[in-house]
């Protein structure tokens, strides 16, 4: 006797080997990108990782011909322009982040959210234009105080969006314990909302900074690059990925060489700041950043 | 079939004590009808089910059930909540397995043919085991014809006969609904009322003509008169296919069905049945005291 | 989307009344004002952005007029023309060769994550995927143009040329660097974008819909083709969306592997410049005045352009989040 639960129908055996095909294809599709990702990241652990030293984090750029030779002054110039990005974007996206939690009415929180959001969607090269124009031109120089407005303008949003959601994750009830002994509000969110969202503050403050700490764009037209060591914050200032730019699109190969080296220690850092933050994280906030 | 002669007698009085009035045509072409569990059905749209256990991981939530379901008649499944009753549906058309870490061990058999067999795929089985589930589950992208017509339009039309229209047309009669939707078929069906809602679920799950239409408490989230005119509708499908209905009403299981079966949890908090027999006798005169307990209202 | 965030307004709706009475005191409303001033700050610093940037462009406006700088091929600096209508061309045609490479693929990893992989696998694929976002653009540009653009000029161009040259899309001058790369690097960028938000979209199908779908019948492919991606269908397409304003406002890869031409041809081998590139290139090299005010102009175009994709996507991924259409599980 022949089953009738077994289709043999060339429909039913059509419509399953379909079905079948199309998983493998979106499996494979997961697996496609996976690789690529392996692909670029093995590559830059490999090159970049062949021709990293010492001298790379502690000499600067030598001139053509030379031996040798690093990024030292783009790393170290890199990072003062983040710490101008932080003084700058860091305050302003956490009293916002405040502000929208605490304070806000929803259709005021609404408005700046969406404002927010929309500023985050800006190309960031566009953000550099605006630093140029309100900066640059303004003090008629290139400068790390315009390349730090430019990172922090990139920021904010970022920052004050994931300030945001960890202050929201406070337990309302904390604060109405608080409330029924009379604290003010604002000691309350002080001191009791905020440090108990302290390590969400501080992770949002982490993300913001790796994302502004890879970007390229914004920096030519602002902090510019310069071969030395920085003269001072109104100065042109070298920077990892500005000067990993020059180097890589120069014809050279020892300029590439430390292209590579200086793109592993961008993705180090960057993408283990990021890939921490996640793992730690992962599935509650911060998803989208 | 030595079971099927003695249990004759009997067979009689059950019959016109349910529904051999309303359904004369069932009771020529369904001599298979016991009260005693394990005896198979002749008339098709029967299952069996032997030892079924089912898991979530290692929990066990529906402990050994051995019970038969009589083709072309409609059974109940009721029981307190959390008693399994849901799970146990869920076997019968292998949707169960589609949980996580799901999984089922015994054997259910429809028309004698294990369901589970190792060349038997699921998809197979759901077309001939169809379901309606507690919440009106209409697709929100599809008009009402699509909806009937979603699950002809992946399986194919059967009989060449007959038009994709006519199919649709016959599904949306079968489950009393034609007369109110005819004129806007290509509305979208979640703008129909709750219980025109789950009349288009039914109506979507017999177009594909099933043996079986398994229903997890279909009336759950209707309002008394919606549920009325479901309950009308499973007395009247009854002849066409098989309907085990899971209900945690016992005035909706004692009007719509002809065997019930009752589930409770026992000390593991896995579900067990307890006893599975005419609904007449469920109702009057259990032979349990639990399912006494239960049917009085003395508890659950 | 993480649209919904706690009890917004909440504090202010239970403080009102207790804190003019108990501490209605100076502190407070210190607080509350320099927490407001921060964020006024954002709204300045937002409308100062657009305004800023027009007002670098006006040189522009006013020599070649807005819309008139943008049906104009030609791009002179030396005799101070400047039309961007090549440029707009190459950042659409770069931007969609991106998406669609990258649809089919963000979906598929969508779907498998939510729908197909075994549960053990979903987080840990999700997560990995998502790296692929976090890797700076400068590191992608030059992987881009030191692996994948001799790779196009090595093993793809001939073969491409061969079977699709009788079309107007593939043909000589091939180079590496084309728009071909600049789509195939957007793209990997863009991948991980959309099937982050797709994923989250997936997930909120409910159950049920699917239960429906199964019941009747129904393969894997078939519950995701005719009932998951119909259902998701609006947060989708914002998804995508969202990933075309990421690949138009890209800069730094584009800029390193689509050779900055001068012109546009439909050649998809072809080098060719976006409004981007063009702004990296040539920014720190612009020696007139007006030289500066065409690319600020250009900015401006990309800036509305990229408003205007961001905020129709965003409007769209939000209003599936928040929503009332389809019932939630």
């Amino acid at each position: 006797m022949t089953s009738t639960l077994v289709d043999t129908s060339l429909r039913y055996r059509r419509r399953k080997l379909f079905s079948n095909i199309m998983v493998g294809a979106a499996t494979a599709a997961a697996l496609g990108m996976m690789a690529i990702l392996a692909l670029i990241l093995g590559q830059v652990f490999l090159e970049g990782g062949r021709y990293l030293n010492l001298d790379f984090f502690t000499q600067r750029p030598q001139p053509l011909g030379q031996e040798g030779g690093g990024m030292a002054n783009a790393i170290v110039g890199s990072l003062i322009v983040l710490a101008i990005a932080a003084v700058l974007a860091l305050p302003v996206g956490f009293f916002t982040g405040i502000y929208l939690s605490e304070y806000a009415s929803d259709r005021f929180a609404g408005f700046v959210r969406f404002v927010v959001e929309t500023m985050a969607g800006v190309p960031s090269i566009v953000v550099g234009i605006f630093a140029y124009v309100l900066i640059v031109r303004q003090t008629g120089t290139f400068s790390a105080i315009a390349g730090g407005f430019a990172l922090a303008v990139i920021m904010i949003p970022i920052f004050a969006r994931a300030a945001e959601e960890a202050l929201a994750t406070v337990p309302f009830s904390l604060r109405e314990g608080a409330m029924a002994l009379g604290i003010p509000s604002w000691r309350i969110v002080l001191r009791i909302v905020v440090p108990t969202a302290g390590p969400g503050i501080v992770t949002a403050a982490m993300l913001a900074l790796a994302r502004a700490g890879g970007e390229t764009a914004p920096l030519i037209m602002t902090a510019l690059g310069n071969r030395f060591w920085h003269d001072g914050l109104m100065d042109p200032i070298a920077t990892l990925p500005v000067q990993i730019w020059t180097y890589a699109t120069g014809p050279y190969d020892e300029w590439h060489q430390q292209a590579w080296a200086g793109s592993l220690v961008l993705v180090g850092v960057t993408v283990g700041i990021i890939g921490f933050v996640r793992l730690v994280y992962r599935g509650t906030q911060f998803r989208q950043l | 079939m030595t079971q099927h002669d003695t249990s004759t007698a009997t067979k009689e009085r059950e019959v016109s004590g349910t529904s051999a009035t309303e359904h004369p045509a069932v009771q020529a072409s369904s001599p298979g009808q016991s009260h005693v569990a394990h005896v198979e059905s002749t008339a098709p749209g029967s299952l069996r089910v032997d030892d079924l256990e089912a898991y979530y991981g290692s929990f066990r939530a529906v402990s050994p059930v051995s019970m038969a379901i009589e083709g072309r008649k409609v059974t109940a499944i009721i029981g307190p909540s959390g008693c399994g009753k849901s799970t146990f549906i869920r076997c019968l058309n292998r949707m169960h397995e589609t949980a996580r870490g799901a999984h089922i061990r015994g054997h259910i058999y429809l028309d004698g043919e294990d369901i589970n067999g190792p060349k038997v795929d699921p998809v197979v089985i759901r077309r001939k085991i169809g379901m309606v589930f507690q919440k009106p589950n209409p697709f929100p992208t599809m008009s009402i014809y699509d909806n009937v017509a979603a699950g002809l339009k992946i399986n194919g039309i059967k009989s060449k006969e007959r038009s994709m229209d006519e199919i649709v047309e016959q599904a949306l009669r079968q489950a009393a609904l034609w007369d109110e939707v005819k004129d806007k078929l290509k509305q979208a069906g979640t703008a129909l009322s709750g219980g025109q809602q789950q009349r288009l679920c039914i109506a979507r799950a017999l177009a594909v003509e099933p043996e079986v239409l398994l229903m997890d408490e279909p009336c759950s989230a209707l309002d008394p008169i919606a549920t009325l005119a479901i309950e009308d509708l499973i007395r009247q499908l009854a002849p066409q296919v098989t309907i085990v209905i899971v209900t945690h009403n016992m005035q909706q299981a004692s009007r719509v069905s002809d065997r019930t079966a009752f589930f409770m949890m026992n000390a593991q908090r896995s579900g067990e049945l307890v006893e599975y027999d005419t609904t007449a006798k469920v109702f009057t005169n259990p032979a349990d005291k639990r399912t006494d307990d239960y049917v009085t209202g003395r508890f659950g | 989307m993480t649209v919904e965030s706690g009890q917004p307004g909440l504090w202010r709706r239970f403080t009102a009344g207790a804190r003019n009475q108990v501490s209605g005191s100076a502190g407070d409303v210190i607080f509350r004002l320099v927490a407001l001033a921060f964020t006024l700050i954002i709204l300045a610093l937002a409308g100062s952005l657009v305004f800023t940037v027009w007002d670098g462009a006006r040189p522009s406006i006013g020599e070649f007029g807005f819309f008139g700088f943008m049906s104009t091929e030609e791009w002179n600096p030396v005799f101070g023309e400047f039309g961007a209508r090549h440029i707009i061309l190459g950042t659409l045609v770069s931007s969609l060769i991106a998406v669609i490479l990258a649809v089919p693929v963000a979906l598929g990893i969508a779907l498998f994550i939510t729908e197909l992989a075994p549960p053990s696998l979903r987080g840990p694929v999700a997560f990995i995927i998502d790296i692929l976002a976090a890797i700076p653009s400068i590191v992608y540009g030059l992987w881009g143009m030191m692996v994948l653009v001799p790779f196009i000029a090595g093993n793809l161009n001939d073969p491409l040329i061969d079977y699709l040259g009788w079309t107007p899309f593939f043909g000589r001058p091939a180079f590496g660097l084309s728009l071909l790369a600049a789509g195939i690097i957007l793209a990997i960028m863009i991948v991980p974008i959309i099937s982050a938000v797709a994923r989250e979209i997936i997930y909120s199908v409910p159950a049920a819909q699917k239960e429906g779908m199964l019941a009747l019948g129904a393969t894997r492919w078939e519950v995701m083709w005719k009932v998951v991606l119909p259902y998701a269908r609006v947060g989708i397409v914002g998804a995508i969306i969202l990933g075309l304003a990421r690949a138009i406002g890209e800069t730094m890869a584009v800029t390193m592997v689509i050779g900055n031409a001068g012109y546009f041809v439909a050649n998809l081998l072809a080098p060719s410049a976006t409004m981007a590139s063009l702004i990296a290139n040539e920014f720190r090299e612009a020696g007139t005045s007006l030289h500066v005010s065409a690319l600020i102009h250009v900015g401006l175009v990309l800036m509305i352009v990229s408003l205007i994709v961001n905020i129709a996507a965003r409007l769209l991924v939000w209003s599936v989040a928040t929503g009332p259409s389809g019932d939630r599980r």
